[in-house]
C-alpha cells in the first residue's frame, strides 16, 4: 500500500478506535492510539497475514504482548476481513467476542491470550524457535509496551533470543513514554534503553513510531543482521491524535465526557457520530 | 521415578519429532542420551521458569509438544501465571514436570520442597496432575502425558523410589488403585509418600486394624468413585501426603466427600500450616515432619478408638 493510502488508513482506523471505546463503554484509549501507524504498515505492508491464511503453520506472526492496547488490533483485523466491522459495535458487551484484552480462541487472527504483560514476548521467542527448528522461514513480531520491559520475563527473553540466534523475531518497542499512572523516567526509567537491548545481543533501531515511511523501511530491512533478533525502539506519543489526551497519563484509562468527546470526535473527523 | 521419567521420555521423543525437552538448567548426567541423540530438540533455557513456561506455550502453538522440566517448587511457583494464562487459559499442549515432590530434597531446606505445588496447580482449569508412586508408574504416567492433547502436570519424587507396581499394571488415567484392600479404614495417599503408607498398613494388620490402601496418581481429574466407596466400606478415611494439608489432596478428598453429604470419619495427615522443617535424610525428613510409618499407624489407631 502507498504512503498516501497508508495514511488514510491510520486516520480511519484512529476514528474506529475512539468509536468503539466510545461504544464498549471503556477501553485503553490512548495506548490503542499510540501504535496505530506501527500496526498500519506491519498489517498493510509487511505481515504476510491474511484471513485466508491464518492456519497456515508458514503464516507470519503478530503478537500484541501489551494486550490492553486491542482494541487497535481489533480495529485493523477487522478491516483486514478476519471478523465482521459489525462485531467492533459490541466491544465489552455481553456475547461479545471482543474483550478488554485479546482471547485467542474467540477473535479470529489474535494468535495469543495476552493481557498480564511479560507474557507475549516470550510467547512469541517460542514460535520462532520453533520456526527455526522447523526450517520455515515466517518472521515473529511482538509489539510491546515500555512499561511492559518493567517486567522481569522480558528480559529473559532478551537473554534467550540472541542465544539463539531468533533473527526470525522482531520485538517493537512502543515507547510512548508513559506507563499507566506517571512518566516511565518518574517511576522506573529504562534509559538507556536501545544500549540495554544493544548490551544484550539484539540489532537495535531506533524509529519515529508515526512516521509511516520509516516504519515501512525499517520492517523491510528485517533481519538487520544475520543471527541476530531484531529490535526496534518506536517512539510515540500516547493518545496521538486527541490533544487533550496526547502525553497525559490521566488518560490511560479513562473515558471522555460529553463535551470532549465532541472536541475528540471533530479532531479525528468523525464529526456527527 | 526421574529415570523412569527420562527414559521413557527418550522412546517418545525417538517416535515423535514434535516432542521437545526443555530444562530450566538442570539435568546434568542424567539428560545425556536423550542430548546426545536430539541435541536439536533439548533446550536449556537457563534460569528462567517463567520465560521457559511462556516459550513453551509459543513451541506448542506451532505443533511441537515440549515437556519442561525442573525442580518442582521453581516450576510451579515462580512461573505460576505463565502455567495459569500461557498454558491453562491459552489450553497448549505442554507438559510441565517437577522434580523433587514434597521433602525429598530434604536438607537442601524448604526453598527447595515442593509442599504446596498440588494446592496451586490444582486450581487451574484444563489442567491434568499426575502423581506416581513409582518407577512403573511413572513411565505409564509419562505416556499417558504425551497422550493428553493440553496441559499435564507431572510431579515427581527423585531418584531411588522404591517398586511398587508388577509389570502387567495397568494405568487409567482419573482412577485411583487399591493398594491393599482392608475394611477398618481407608487411608487415600499420593506420591512418593505411598510407599511408607504401605509399610503403615502392614504394621497395621499385625495390630489387627485392617486398613484399605488407595493410590491416587491421578489428582486431577481425581477418582471420586473411589473414595465414596471406601467412605462408604470402611466408614473412616485419612488422607496422607507429603505436602501441605492446605488445598492439597486431603483437601481435594474431602471436596468430594462433603459435595456428596458424606459424613463419613475424617482427617487428612501431612504438613499442618507449617514448612517441613529439620534437615537429614528424606527418612529422617518423613520422621521430623510427622509422616513416617509410625506416626500413621498412630493416627489410625486413634480414628480408630474414637
Amino acid at each position: 500500500m502507498k504512503t498516501l493510502d497508508l495514511h488514510k488508513k491510520a486516520k480511519e482506523l484512529r476514528r474506529t478506535i475512539f468509536r468503539t471505546i466510545c461504544k464498549g463503554g471503556g477501553g485503553h484509549t490512548p495506548s490503542s492510539l499510540s501504535i496505530v501507524e506501527i500496526l498500519t504498515v506491519l498489517y498493510y505492508n509487511i505481515l504476510n497475514i491474511s484471513p485466508e491464511n491464518q492456519r497456515d503453520s508458514a503464516r507470519d506472526r503478530f503478537i500484541l504482548s501489551k494486550g490492553h492496547s486491542c482494541v487497535a488490533l481489533y480495529a485493523i483485523l477487522a478491516d483486514r476481513g478476519f471478523f465482521n466491522k459489525e462485531d467492533l459495535d459490541t466491544f465489552g458487551r455481553k456475547g461479545s467476542i471482543l474483550g478488554g484484552h485479546p482471547d485467542m480462541y474467540k477473535v479470529p487472527g489474535i494468535e495469543a491470550s495476552t493481557g498480564a504483560l511479560g507474557h507475549g514476548f516470550p510467547f512469541g521467542a517460542g514460535i520462532a524457535l520453533a520456526g527455526k527448528m522447523d526450517k520455515k522461514n515466517y518472521r515473529v513480531f511482538v509489539l510491546l509496551g515500555d512499561g511492559e520491559c518493567q517486567e522481569g520475563s522480558v528480559w529473559e527473553a532478551a537473554l534467550f533470543a540472541p542465544q539463539h540466534k531468533l533473527d526470525n523475531l522482531t520485538a517493537i518497542i512502543d515507547y510512548n513514554k508513559l506507563q499507566a499512572i506517571d512518566w516511565l523516567d518518574n517511576v522506573i526509567s529504562l534509559k538507556p534503553l536501545a544500549d540495554k537491548w544493544k548490551a544484550f545481543g539484539w540489532e537495535t533501531r531506533e524509529v519515529d513510531g508515526h512516521d509511516m515511511t520509516e516504519l515501512n523501511n525499517v520492517f523491510k530491512s528485517v533481519p538487520f543482521v544475520s543471527g541476530k533478533p531484531n529490535l526496534i525502539i518506536a517512539h510515540t506519543i500516547k493518545g496521538k491524535g486527541i490533544s487533550f489526551m496526547e502525553n497525559v497519563p490521566i488518560w490511560h484509562y479513562r473515558m471522555p465526557n460529553e463535551e470532549e468527546m465532541a472536541i475528540a470526535y471533530k479532531e479525528l473527523g468523525l464529526e456527527g457520530s | 521415578m526421574r529415570n523412569a521419567y527420562l527414559d521413557e521420555l527418550y522412546d517418545l521423543a525417538r517416535k515423535d519429532e514434535d516432542i521437545i525437552a526443555l530444562v530450566a538448567d538442570n539435568g546434568a548426567i542424567v539428560y545425556d542420551k536423550y542430548r546426545r541423540d536430539f541435541p536439536s530438540r533439548f533446550i536449556n533455557c537457563g534460569i528462567s521458569e517463567a520465560n521457559m513456561i511462556s516459550l513453551a506455550a509459543g513451541l506448542a502453538s506451532c505443533g511441537k509438544i515440549p515437556f519442561a522440566y525442573t525442580i518442582g517448587c521453581f516450576l510451579t511457583m515462580r512461573a505460576f501465571e505463565q502455567i495459569r494464562n500461557d498454558l491453562c487459559l491459552q489450553r497448549m499442549n505442554v507438559k510441565i514436570v517437577g522434580i523433587g515432590a514434597g521433602f525429598v530434597y530434604s536438607s537442601l531446606g524448604p526453598t527447595h520442597h515442593a509442599t504446596e505445588d498440588i494446592t496451586l496447580i490444582r486450581s487451574l482449569p484444563n489442567m491434568t496432575i499426575f502423581s506416581p508412586v513409582d518407577p512403573l508408574e511413572t513411565k505409564k504416567a509419562t505416556i499417558a502425558s504425551a497422550q493428553i492433547d493440553g496441559p499435564v502436570y507431572l510431579r515427581l519424587a527423585t531418584g531411588g523410589t522404591p517398586k511398587i507396581y508388577k509389570e502387567d499394571y495397568e494405568f487409567k488415567v482419573g482412577c485411583g488403585v487399591t493398594l491393599r484392600d482392608g475394611t477398618d479404614i481407608a487411608i487415600i495417599a499420593t506420591g512418593g509418600i505411598v510407599y511408607e503408607v504401605l509399610k503403615a498398613v502392614d504394621e497395621l494388620e499385625r495390630l489387627g486394624i485392617s486398613a484399605r490402601l488407595i493410590n491416587i496418581h491421578t489428582i486431577k481429574p481425581i477418582d471420586k468413585e473411589i473414595i465414596l466407596k471406601a467412605a462408604h466400606d470402611t466408614g473412616a478415611i485419612l488422607t496422607v501426603e507429603e505436602h501441605t494439608i492446605i488445598g492439597g489432596l486431603g483437601s481435594a478428598v474431602a471436596e468430594v466427600l462433603l459435595d456428596n453429604k458424606s459424613s463419613v470419619k475424617f482427617k487428612r495427615l501431612g504438613l499442618n500450616n507449617v514448612f517441613a522443617s529439620g534437615y537429614g535424610s528424606y527418612e529422617e525428613m518423613k520422621e521430623i515432619n510427622g509422616l513416617s510409618k509410625m506416626d500413621i499407624v498412630e493416627v489410625v489407631k486413634k480414628m480408630i478408638k474414637n
